[in-house]
């Protein structure tokens, strides 16, 4: 026998603090948000997320690089168009780790544990939904954050008067922005990283949750990713090739996420169009807008019923 | 006061009543919850942690009622479910611990309870390896752990030793009585079996169909039932002749004779008898009652006819929409 008959003190009352509501939805945002990065699981969780992260980052990395050696400010990707640039890596993302948020702990009927407990419903919900569209943001916005900080550092303003001297229009190629302009852009950008973090989050999760199967989750998110996007490419270049329709074509646009996001980003947070098409004017911008908040209000609403009824089981 | 009572409690499903006017009431210490499978055991447990309303009725855990106060209820209770509810990729110490967080315990709060609890379950180094690695046994405790982390007043247990082997199974009641004795938590532990519950609980509920069918302390169950059990190495027949013969009440039953104690001279009878056919006395003890006669009797009497159960609490007429379990559900 050990030391550990030595230790055997009997059992102990816990008559110490117990924290509120509050501090439980904290720790569950804490406790998914490791584990969309597969933290507090072994090493193999730990692969595909922070691979896909890397992945991400490369390509700002070599504009930025590229930015300093030609000072070109065309050189610097633009903010808005990042996420679209990136969708499949986003995508790939956004399939393997929703399945880690949403399905895990239905699968192993882990539910039912929380619930027992005082947590509540929405509150768990919440904190799943918010854990994997943090994680979610931060994977788009830390590169849009690098290509940011590398700007600053290279300083593309010093050269607004050769860039002037090649000329070029408003929407020419080769116009640097003041530190301001350039600086609104990014938190533009910024903002548009969080609209693709909660409509990605959206779909992601409720796809997830109603595949528990391990794998059949993953094939499902990136199925919904492929189609969605396929189709509506199809029916944009049938619409603007065959019958010459750009209405169509940019309305078409509402049913692929990326796109949908970028419709905002182009009619109401005044970025160029990185999408292939785009509904016209303020309006445009605002139905999509609606339909994301939609996105986000019903994913929430079909999770909290698929968790409540998990709960039960 | 009670730390369970319920008010005609009654869930009913689209297909079955579940539960069916359930009224009983339990005081604190180790209480078993008995019925075949289908009893409606588990659902009464998930309708007293407040998790779902009942078709009809009240009830109170902890003083508290299930319909207002579920929240206060889930504060103070821990929940061990029946089926295997533990995420593979974690280890046993990541997860109490997450559990623990889960009860509004600080984190290191949380860490120190974690390993205390892990440790009176019964691991110990294996505790930092997946869970996915653990044997049944080893599961069940982690099952267990997650439950009396916080340090709960009551503890629900659905059907801990579900598909231990009788070593584990052995463990896990010694486990459930050291929670009730050491622990000085109350529990509620439901099974199949009753045999294994006669001997950690201090109280037995027996329901079946969803009706109540007695709610008694352990000792009424097991009282002496008036019978001896008789058993010589050789010659059985020879002194149940001799007994027959002097006017007592006897009959054979396998290797024993079973004897209706008329009196103190019943005892000499048999005394006497053994001596002068020069038998080998084995064994002489008052016979018992087992919690299963409880159980298996009102199912044979109500069998063949519809008649009227023995016994005070007798449930009502409303069984017979279901299936009858049957007495399967019984002895072991």
């Amino acid at each position: 026998m050990t030391t550990s008959t030595i230790h055997d003190i009997g059992y102990r009352h816990y008559d110490g603090r117990r924290l509120g509501r509050a501090y439980m939805v904290r720790s569950l945002y804490a406790h998914n948000l490791r584990a969309a990065f597969g933290l507090g699981r072994p090493a193999r969780a730990k692969v595909m997320p922070f691979l896909l992260c890397a992945v991400m980052l490369l390509p700002a990395a070599a504009s930025v690089a590229i930015l300093g050696f030609t000072k070109q400010p065309d050189a610097l990707i633009r903010y808005s168009s990042y996420a679209l640039i990136m969708q499949v890596v986003v995508a790939i993302f956004m399939a393997t780790q929703a399945p880690v948020i949403a399905s895990r702990e239905l699968r192993f009927h882990v539910v039912p544990l929380y619930f027992s407990r005082p947590v509540g419903h929405l509150d768990f919900v919440l904190a799943k939904f918010g854990a994997f569209a943090t994680a979610l943001f931060a994977m788009l916005a830390v590169p849009v954050t690098l290509l940011y900080v590398g700007a600053l550092v290279t300083r593309p303003d010093k050269m607004t008067p050769i860039v002037d001297e090649i000329g070029g229009g408003p929407d020419g190629p080769a116009k640097a922005d003041s530190l301001f302009d350039h600086t609104l852009h990014y938190l533009g950008g910024l903002a548009g990283c969080v609209l693709f973090a909660l409509v990605l989050a959206s779909i992601g999760l409720v796809i997830a949750a109603f595949t528990t199967r391990r794998g059949l989750g993953v094939a499902a998110v990136i199925a919904a990713y492929m189609l969605s996007s396929t189709i509506v490419v199809i029916i944009q270049g049938i619409a603007e090739a065959e019958a010459n329709n750009f209405t169509v074509s940019g309305w078409a646009g509402l049913f692929s996420p990326f796109n949908l996001v970028d419709i905002v980003q182009v009619r109401l947070l005044g970025a160029q169009l990185s999408a292939p098409a785009a509904p016209s004017g303020v309006t445009g911008g605002l139905v999509a807008l609606a339909v994301c908040c939609g996105l986000v209000a019903g994913s929430i609403a079909v999770l909290y019923r698929r968790f409540r009824k998990a709960g039960l089981s | 006061m009670p730390i369970i009572a319920t008010q005609g409690l009654t869930m009913r499903f689209p297909r079955v009543t579940a539960l069916d006017d359930l009224t009983v009431s339990v005081e604190p210490g180790v209480v078993g919850l008995v019925g075949a499978n289908g009893a409606g055991k588990s659902t009464l447990i998930r309708i007293l942690l407040g998790l779902q309303p009942p078709s009809a009725g009240q009830a109170t855990v902890l003083g508290l009622d299930i319909a207002r106060e579920g929240v206060h209820i889930r504060e103070r209770v821990g929940f061990m479910p029946e089926y295997d509810c533990l995420p593979p990729d974690v280890s046993a110490t990541e997860f109490v611990v997450h559990m623990a967080r889960m009860c509004g315990l600080p984190s290191t709060a949380a860490r120190e309870r974690a390993a205390d609890i892990l440790r009176h379950v019964g691991l110990y180094e294996e505790r930092y390896r997946p869970i996915g690695g653990y044997s049944t046994g080893m599961k069940q405790r982690v099952k267990l752990a997650q439950a009396l982390v916080h340090d709960p007043q009551l503890v629900f247990l659905d059907e801990p030793t579900n598909g231990l082997d009788p070593a584990g199974r052995e463990e896990m009641l010694e486990l459930i009585r050291r929670i009730g004795a050491e622990f000085g938590i109350s529990v509620l532990v439901t099974s199949h079996l009753l045999g294994e519950l006669e001997r950690v609980c201090d109280h037995v509920v027996i329901i079946d169909g969803g009706t109540l069918l007695r709610s008694q302390a352990v000792e009424a169950y097991t009282a002496a039932s008036g019978l001896l059990t008789v058993e010589v190495e050789e010659g059985r027949d020879q002194l149940g002749q001799r007994l027959y013969d002097q006017g007592v009440a006897v009959h054979p039953e396998g290797r024993f004779l079973v004897v209706d104690i008329a009196g103190e001279e019943t005892y000499d009878l048999i005394r006497d008898g053994v001596a002068e056919l020069g038998l080998r006395l084995i064994r002489l003890e008052q016979r018992r009652h087992h919690i299963e006669e409880v159980f298996v009797a009102p199912q044979e009497i109500q069998m063949p006819s519809d008649a009227p159960l023995a016994g005070p609490p007798a449930p009502d007429a409303p069984r017979s929409e279901a299936p009858q379990p049957g007495p399967q559900g019984a002895p072991r």
